[in-house]
This record gives C-alpha cells, sequence and structure tokens, in this order.
C-alpha cells in the first residue's frame, strides 16, 4: 500500500527526447493536491510532451515522476485509475454525437447501461450541450467542443486532471465559460494541471504557475511572486499629443531615475518603472505643469507578459523558431 | 435559463462521483465494437464501396465470361458465387486499415490510451465491429447470388456456416491490415498498400476460374494461396461436400496471422507517437 502523498504530482530531472529535440530536458516539479497548477510556456517549449508523460502516453527517457503517489513507469495502470486527460486536440470523437462520446466512455468506466444514459444526460444539460447532443461533434463550435471534452473528463471524478491548452481558440465568452468550470471542479477537490499560451489564463487560474521554455522550469512561483521576482512598478501613461514624446520621455527619465522608458507600439503610450508611487504622482504633476496633457495613466504590477519577457528574453508570443521547432516536433512523434 | 439554475446544475453534475469496478477485457472490447458499428452508422457512404463493387463483379463475370469459361452463365455462376463472396469479404477488410489509420492519429485516442482499460481493447473491437461489416456485405452478395439464379446445395446452414468462416477468415487476416494502419502515416498509403497484398492473393487464385487450365507453378501457388483454401472451403460448404480438413486448411493462414501481427500490432500501438 502506498502512503497518500500530499502531492498530487511530483517529478525528478524528467527527460524526454524526440530524436534530437530535447523536448523536456531535466523538469522538477512539485504539484499540492487541490490545487490548480499552471504550466506557462510559449508553443514548443514542452509543455504537451510533459503533459503526456505525466499521462502514461510517453515513457521518459531520464528521470522520475510519481503521480497521484503512483511511478509513472511502473504503475502506469494505477496512474490511469485517477486521472483524465483532455489534450490540446480535443479528445473527443468527432464523428460521433455528443451523447455517444459520454455514453461510450462512461461504459468504459464501468458504468452500466442505464447508469452510463443518466450520467450522460446529466452532464450534457450543465455543461449546456442538450441543443447539440443528438448532433455529430464535427458540426460543434470549438466552445462546444471543449465542454465536451471537459465533461467526458469528469464522467467519474478523476484525481487529477490534466487540461492541455484548454482555451486556445476560444472566444473571450466560451473562455470565461471554460474558466468557471475549471474553478468549480477544483472548488470541488479536483486538482488540475493546465498548460497555457496565456498568461492572462495561468494569471487567473493557477495558484502556482512554472514558466517554460525549452524544455525547463525558468521560474516557478505564484503569480504574486513571479511578478515580485521581476520587479516592481509600472507607470502607464497615454499622452494626448504623440508631439509631446520627447519631452515626456526626458522628462519621466529625470524624475523616476535612469530607468529606461518604453513605448508599446502605440506612440502615445509610455511606461517607465516607478517604485514609489509618491515619485509617480510627483511626476505627473510635473507633467502637467509643462503643459504635457496625459490622458490615461495608470500604477500598477507588472504584467506576466513583461515576466514572462525579462525571464527568457524573448515576447510570449511565439517567435517563428519556435513554431518551427514545434512543427519538427511533431513529424518526430 | 437563469445563470443561478445553471450554476445550480453544474455544482450538481460536478459532484464528486467514484469510479465503478473496472469492467473486464470484454466488456471493453465490446464496448469498442459498439463504436465502430456507431462509426459506419455515421459514415454511410462506405456502404457504396461495400455493396456496388461485389454487385459489379458478379454480373461483370457472370454474364460476359460466364458463358465462355462454363458454357452457360448458369453453371459459371454457381461456381463462381462463393469466390465472390470470399472476394468481397476480403476487399471489405481493407477498411479496418483505413478506418483505423484515420482513428489513431486523432486526440480521442489519447484519451483512450491515458484510460485504465484493457489495452488491446480499441484494436480488438474495431476488428469486432468488422465483422458486422463483412456479414452485411455477404449477405448482400448472397441476395444477389439468389436473385441471379444461384442455389446453395447445403441450403440455410451451408450458408451460415461459410459467412462464420468468412468472418473468421477476415477478422484474422484483418490485423496485417491493422499493422500496417499503425505503420504507414496516410490513410491512402494504407489503402495502396492493402491492394498490394490483396491482388495477387485475389487473382492468384480459384476465384474466377478452375486452375485446372493453368501452368504448373501458377496451379502450384493457387493451391498454397490462403484465399483460394478458403474459397475451396467455402465452396465445399455451400455444396455441402466440405470436410474438416477443408475448413482446418483455411483457417490456417488467418491463424497464423493472428500469432504473427497481433503481438505486432500491439507493440506498435504501445509505441509513442
Amino acid at each position: 500500500m502506498h502512503q497518500p502523498s500530499a502531492l498530487a504530482i511530483e517529478t525528478s530531472g524528467l527527460v524526454k527526447n524526440f530524436g534530437e529535440t530535447r523536448a523536456v530536458a531535466g523538469i522538477d516539479l512539485a504539484v499540492r493536491r487541490g490545487s490548480i497548477y499552471g504550466l506557462l510556456g510559449p508553443n514548443g517549449a514542452g509543455k504537451t510532451t510533459l503533459v503526456r508523460l505525466l499521462a502514461t502516453l510517453l515513457r521518459p527517457d531520464a528521470g522520475s515522476a510519481r503521480v497521484l503517489g503512483h511511478d509513472i513507469v511502473r504503475a502506469p495502470q494505477e496512474v490511469r485509475q485517477r486521472i483524465s486527460l483532455t489534450g490540446q486536440f480535443a479528445s473527443i470523437d468527432e464523428d460521433l454525437t455528443g451523447i455517444e462520446n459520454l455514453v461510450l466512455l462512461a461504459r468504459l468506466l464501468g458504468f452500466g447501461r442505464r447508469e452510463a444514459r443518466t450520467r450522460t444526460d446529466e452532464l450534457i444539460t450543465a455543461f449546456d450541450l442538450a441543443d447539440a447532443a443528438k448532433r455529430q461533434v464535427k458540426t460543434y463550435s470549438g466552445g462546444m467542443r471543449r465542454r465536451l471534452d471537459i465533461a467526458a473528463s469528469i464522467i467519474s471524478t478523476p484525481e487529477l486532471l490534466f487540461l492541455d491548452e484548454p482555451t486556445t481558440g476560444l472566444d473571450p465568452r466560451s473562455r470565461g465559460q471554460v474558466w468557471e468550470i475549471i474553478r468549480t471542479l477544483v472548488a470541488n477537490g479536483l486538482t488540475v494541471l493546465l498548460t497555457t499560451q496565456y498568461l492572462e489564463e495561468a494569471d487567473q487560474l493557477a495558484d502556482r504557475i512554472a514558466v517554460i521554455d525549452h524544455g525547463r522550469v525558468i521560474a516557478e512561483g505564484t503569480s504574486a511572486e513571479l511578478k515580485a521576482q521581476i520587479g516592481r512598478a509600472v507607470l502607464h501613461v497615454r499622452l494626448a499629443d504623440p508631439a509631446d514624446r520627447a519631452a515626456a520621455e526626458r522628462l519621466l527619465a529625470a524624475r523616476l531615475g535612469d530607468h529606461p522608458v518604453q513605448g508599446d507600439g502605440d506612440p502615445r503610450a509610455l511606461a517607465v518603472q516607478a517604485p514609489d508611487p509618491a515619485e509617480a504622482a510627483a511626476a505627473l504633476g510635473a507633467m502637467q505643469a509643462e503643459g504635457i496633457v496625459v490622458t490615461e495613466f495608470s500604477l500598477g504590477q507588472p504584467s506576466l507578459d513583461e515576466v514572462f519577457f525579462a525571464l527568457t528574453a524573448h515576447p510570449a508570443a511565439p517567435p517563428e523558431s519556435a513554431q518551427a521547432e514545434e512543427r519538427q516536433t511533431e513529424t518526430v512523434r | 435559463m437563469t445563470m443561478a439554475q445553471d450554476e445550480s446544475l453544474l455544482q450538481a453534475a460536478l459532484a464528486t462521483r467514484p469510479r465503478p469496478a473496472a469492467p473486464g477485457a470484454a466488456s471493453h472490447t465490446f464496448t469498442f465494437a459498439w463504436r465502430a458499428l456507431l462509426k459506419i452508422k455515421h459514415g454511410p457512404e462506405q456502404w457504396f464501396d461495400v455493396i456496388i463493387t461485389p454487385v459489379m463483379f458478379t454480373v461483370m463475370f457472370t454474364y460476359i465470361f460466364g458463358g465462355a469459361l462454363a458454357g452457360s452463365t448458369d453453371d459459371y455462376l454457381q461456381f463462381l458465387l462463393p469466390g465472390i463472396l470470399a472476394q468481397t469479404v476480403m476487399f471489405t477488410s481493407i477498411y479496418t486499415g483505413i478506418t483505423l489509420n484515420a482513428d489513431i492519429s486523432r486526440g480521442v485516442f489519447d484519451r483512450f490510451k491515458s484510460m485504465p482499460i484493457w489495452r488491446p481493447a480499441p484494436l480488438v473491437g474495431a476488428m469486432v465491429g468488422d465483422t458486422i461489416r463483412y456479414t452485411v456485405s455477404s449477405l448482400i452478395v448472397f441476395a444477389i447470388g439468389l436473385a441471379l439464379g444461384y442455389r446453395p446445395e447445403s441450403g440455410v446452414v451451408g450458408v451460415v456456416l461459410a459467412i462464420v468462416l468468412l468472418d473468421l477468415f477476415a477478422f484474422g487476416i484483418g490485423w496485417i491490415f491493422t499493422t500496417l494502419a499503425l505503420v504507414v502515416k496516410s490513410a491512402s498509403s494504407v489503402m495502396t498498400l492493402s491492394w498490394l497484398v490483396l491482388m495477387p492473393l485475389t487473382f492468384l487464385s480459384n476465384i474466377y476460374v478452375d486452375p485446372a487450365t493453368m501452368p504448373g507453378w501458377l496451379q502450384w501457388i493457387v493451391s498454397v494461396n490462403p484465399v483460394a483454401l478458403l474459397v475451396t472451403a467455402v465452396r465445399g460448404i455451400m455444396a455441402g461436400t466440405a470436410g474438416g480438413a477443408d475448413i482446418a486448411w483455411a483457417l490456417l493462414a488467418p491463424a497464423v496471422v493472428v500469432v504473427i501481427f497481433a503481438p505486432l500490432a500491439m507493440q506498435l500501438y504501445r509505441r509513442e507517437r
């Protein structure tokens, strides 16, 4: 009998290669039970490979991992009994209807014919799929697919749910619905491991976040810790007249120390590190005195976007090379 | 529906449900067989190939070559129909591979692999489901034969036995196409490669003509061709003259295929993709 561990996932030096590509290059992870843990990183960072390793779809080349106390290599069937996987590409059958998908999976899990049907109806209603329940999934919208996919993962309650990019490609409303479902699941005691390319998503949902790049964890902590690690508050200013920009830059640089002032693609927008709110207020006053009209200003923590940029020296939006890498990984598979 | 109602429904649906006891291998296999039937139900265009090809072959061969080959079209049909049954089932078995190839690259197989189920169930279940397809296409060919004047001497029992034998044979040989489907990238390459296997097997056989007029070396090939052995057994069963040895010979090849290809297919299936 194994000791129930306080950790849902524990990995140590986990490595997975695809030919020459090191998809996962030595990852140590500790995920507490009952939490949402976010794996944040661009395309090709190794997030999906890590999830596939933990869900026993792949075998590691080095290192070890225990999921809910069971070794993924030595006791994969024990792991499978306790997890559910919602893959990056919908893990449901396009050719079957919504009802058929859920009944099929319920039967595989051991539900009797009638119980499978009852549970299916319950999930279909709760996930707002009643109108489409008898249509083939290939006719579903992205949001409907995701909802069915998550419903399929909780036919019987797993201890750990893997959600690989659950909201990629969804419209904001569908994204909000999926977030709501995830929050409710975790409130009921589930552990969720979530991968995402969206900084906002990790920020909104995850209790802890591991930032992943090139198969490694480059930063780990709560969203607040990650932001603190990078730095200080930032003053964002928007000018009424872009012609004032040079003057505004000079003034802000002089007032707030030698931090570089950076715009944001928008010629009216300026951002500058402002460790002391009083100094920031004074700088705004000085701008007004100089006749520089400010239409918007805010003082806040850096966004996770800025965090990611600071950690990796490349923006979170996938650069060309990372996408090419991802495609290469796909072919190797 | 109001938000509050929405919320409580969701809460109720999300309430913890323990997993029931895991069902056994047979239950998993039958669930996957059911899945295969659902796929056939949703893709009726597959039946077009399954129905039209054998109809064409039966009618064409009977009326174009029948008179020349056997003296009369009626006599030829009596000879040809069991062969066409075998050919139809063989051609139909290609679908096993094509369907699986298209299926396995989809995300849903990731889910199956991450579930606590009997590992071969998705493959075996699909093949069990396909035997329904073989049975239906056999019945269609048989119905056409009856309409054209074919009369099995062994009656209903013979026909049922013949169809069971055809199903067993196709289930066995199907492991070749299942293995191909797991090796090859696209469904169209599965199709091409499967035809390369099937063409010589069906044409270098006794389906269309009695091999007595073939050169000696070709007669030898026909005498060891598994499809020819199947046709001999089916003919014998339908005519009421088949012995146990004929049936055993017919089942030898599919048995060998299962022994070799089933473990190979499972290994390929377990392989990471």
